[in-house]
């Protein structure tokens, strides 16, 4: 399984998204997310929409063929993204050490995603804790994630626990 | 064969108290202040003994011992993480009075691998040190029988007491000094474990085995290992990483870009996620999968006979 983002622009009327997600559906493909970018209309008149699908490499082309068939205007085809899955743990002062910003960094740096976060503070949040990420990464950028990833831990004095096997199907 | 034991700590005691089931004799025993050498033989349980009650084994020299009359030097002194002396210079002494060496102490063979090789390329005697790897297991004479250049990487648990550490960590819910310290009241522990658990003796096995892939290509020390060992590993980093499945454990890993010793985490079924002080070794070997093999021999009696093992393969 390899995910994909796709963007769409649709018409503003009823019912339009609910059309575009038929043919994604109907052939294979597993939706991940959609962003829905209601407030921001394009100079057309359109609805921004982002969709993150998974679905096996094969039938790829047959979801983009569907939406088209089906006269969604689809704007840009993404390659894979974030087809790889990443799981660490960081452990440390996590709360002190501003986990948000932690996050948003990995995020910022990286080519990756946080799809999962999992807390253990069993000293209340002030104390040492403990926070198991998952991330979905490209392809290729699996390394260049972690590299990342142990640079802000380094920076921020938190210890990283790392996989033995990296990568895998997101 | 007649052996002369040089590292009276409990692998060396152990090693001599075995040498006679095994059909040897001991001629000369050494620590490091003391030593007692009997070409007839030795009478390990009074040296022994005498070591207990008046701290000496006898009234020579270590240099006399290593000078005295044997077949096989087996040697399994402390040696400094640097430059392994004096174990080292021990073993060239024996080589280069042709005499064959049996290692149990890792830092010759980690640090020193090429100058190793050389003395014993000069020497009529034969140098083994299938027990610096994990002890019993047949890691060296495996790879030696698939054959160093069909491997592409090893991996393994490496430390027996570190993987003890996490593992009761893991059953048990607790914390990391709370573990170390049930340890060291159980005897379990080192005195000084920090070698343990601080990952160096880890980076020891790694700079072995890659010198054992690589050299004479590439020579290898523990200064290329990138270590970093289990102190800092929290109980509910343990705790996230069983939630999903996983585990966490002191892995080595030799591979030809890289040489490192870390906390991982493991799926739980695998076979590197091994519970209790046991190690085990798994080889990359190609076209032929994953080789793993996993012992329990880490007390000082089984590796005192994974050393006795290795001094009947002489003459192999």
């Amino acid at each position: 399984m390899h995910t994909h983002t796709i963007r769409l622009e649709l018409v503003d009327q009823p019912g339009e998204l609910l059309r575009a997600l038929e043919p994604i559906a109907e052939n294979g493909g597993n939706l991940l997310s959609i962003f829905h970018e209601r407030g921001n209309i394009t100079p057309r008149g359109h609805i921004p929409v982002e969709v993150d699908v998974s679905a096996p490499p094969s039938r790829f082309d047959e979801i983009i063929a569907g939406l088209r068939d089906a006269g969604i205007n689809v704007v840009q085809v993404g390659g894979e993204r974030y087809s790889e899955s990443i799981t660490v743990i960081l452990s440390g002062h996590l709360v002190d050490t501003g986990l948000s910003d932690t996050l948003q960094r990995i995020r910022d740096e990286s080519n990756s995603s946080i799809t999962e976060l999992s807390l253990a503070a069993p000293e209340g949040t002030r104390d040492i804790s403990s926070a198991r990420l998952r991330l979905g990464t490209a392809t290729g950028e699996v390394e260049n994630t972690m590299r990342v990833i142990r640079e802000i831990a380094a920076e921020k004095d938190l210890n990283l626990i790392e996989p033995l096997e990296l990568g895998g199907d997101g | 064969m007649r052996l002369a034991i040089v590292g009276m700590g409990a692998i060396g005691a152990s090693t001599a108290r075995l040498a006679d089931s095994f059909g040897h004799t001991v001629t000369a025993v050494a620590d490091e202040d003391s030593a007692a050498t009997d070409e007839a033989g030795i009478d390990v349980g009074s040296v022994l003994e005498r070591k207990e009650v008046e701290g000496i084994l006898g009234e020579q020299s270590v240099d006399a011992a290593i000078g005295a009359e044997y077949d096989c030097l087996v040697e399994v002194s402390a040696a400094a993480l640097g430059d392994a002396e004096p174990a080292f210079s021990h073993v060239a002494t024996a080589l280069g009075r042709d005499r064959n060496v049996v290692l149990g102490a890792k830092e010759p063979v980690a640090q020193r691998y090429g100058a190793l090789k050389e003395l014993e390329a000069e020497s009529d005697g034969q140098l083994r040190y299938e027990a610096t790897i994990d002890g019993l297991l047949p890691v060296l004479s495996t790879i030696g029988d698939v054959g160093a250049d069909r491997i592409t990487g090893v991996r393994g648990v490496f430390n027996g007491f570190a993987n003890f550490i996490l593992s009761r960590m893991t059953t048990e819910e607790l914390g990391y000094e709370h573990v170390l310290a049930e340890a060291q009241d159980l005897g379990v522990a080192d005195v000084d474990p920090t070698f343990d658990v601080e990952g160096t003796d880890s980076a020891l096995t790694c700079s072995i085995l890659a010198n054992e892939l690589w050299w004479p290509d590439r020579e290898f020390t523990t200064e290329d290992v990138a270590i970093d060992g289990i102190t800092e590993v929290e109980g509910s980093a343990i705790e996230l990483a069983k939630e999903d499945g996983m585990t966490v454990r002191l892995i080595g890993e030799v591979q030809s870009d890289k040489l490192r010793v870390a906390p991982r985490t493991i799926p739980t079924g695998s076979s590197l996620a091994i519970s209790g002080s046991r190690t085990v070794v798994e080889l990359d070997v190609r076209h032929a999968g994953r080789l793993s093999v996993s012992s329990s021999a880490t007390s000082s009696e089984e590796i005192a006979a994974a050393m006795l093992t290795d001094v009947n393969r002489l003459g192999d």
